[in-house]
């Protein structure tokens, strides 16, 4: 283990969240990992794609569950100054998602042909 | 080339545990170097110094153990992933007043920040079992 260096070089990093919001806790260690990463001043990229793109839903409710809203947890992704934020379109057609019904304001909508060249541009990749 | 490995799965469960353990001697048999092996959700359980497969099974806790004495591998276990599913090391199972701890040697409990060091020092960063 090494102390962490706040002053380690700059990396293009793109977090893949393909999990549902509830069911199992990777959506949410996907969102802790990003949240944990922005405090290293490297650059940052989320992408929501396959049953990830669930997570984002504003009409989701959780009470029933005793868990937190998803939602309203990645609302701290603008607290945390997280501005790559991308959603694929097909995995949002796939499933009858429309872009009213999706929570995060600014969140750039990219079809396969542009994932390729956002995959292609990182120099590290965290899949979730 | 500096390789770190992300592990989400539970030994035993799946095979994802199990091959990124064949991946890691295969890093290193390539002379690579394996700067981390970092265990988040349910791959916490990996570090488990409980953990008791019947004999003709492999014990996977102790060869990640033998891994990291042999080629000096940090084996970091998620402080949060790991407290919420009781793998405790000594100091944790004080803190929290619990009966007993259970992290196996060599393994090092810590944040989030040392799975993102790993993704800035490694060239590849590769993810097992999601």
């Amino acid at each position: 283990m090494t102390p962490i260096n706040q002053t380690m070089v700059q990396k293009k990093i793109l977090f893949i969240s393909r999990h549902a919001p509830y069911g199992t806790s990777l959506a949410k260690d996907a969102l802790e990992a990003v949240l944990a990463a922005s405090a290293y001043d490297q650059n940052l990229s989320l992408l929501f794609m396959d049953d990830g793109v669930f997570q984002l839903l504003s009409t989701q409710d959780s009470k029933d569950l005793e868990q937190k809203n998803f939602a309203a947890m990645l609302s701290a992704l603008t607290f945390y100054e997280i501005k790559n934020i991308f959603v694929h379109l097909e995995s949002l057609l796939a499933r009858q998602i429309t872009i009213n019904e999706i929570a995060i304001d600014g969140i750039q909508i990219v079809d396969s042909a542009a994932i390729c060249n956002l995959l292609i541009q990182q120099e590290q990749l965290l899949s979730f | 080339m500096i390789f770190s490995l992300a592990i989400y799965a539970a030994p035993y469960s799946s095979q994802a545990s199990d091959t990124a353990y064949r991946f890691a001697t295969a890093v290193i048999a390539n002379r690579h170097q394996l700067y981390r092996v970092f265990f988040y959700h349910d791959g916490v359980h990996n570090s488990s110094a409980l953990i008791t497969p019947p004999q003709d099974e492999i014990n996977l806790t102790l060869k990640w153990q033998q891994l990291s004495k042999d080629y000096n591998v940090d084996l970091v276990v998620c402080v949060a992933a790991a407290l919420k599913r009781g793998v405790l090391s000594e100091l944790e199972a004080k803190r929290y007043g619990k009966p007993s701890h259970n992290l196996h040697q060599n393994f090092e409990i810590s944040g989030l920040g040392q799975l993102i060091d790993a993704a800035v020092v490694s060239n590849k960063l590769i993810t097992f079992g999601n």
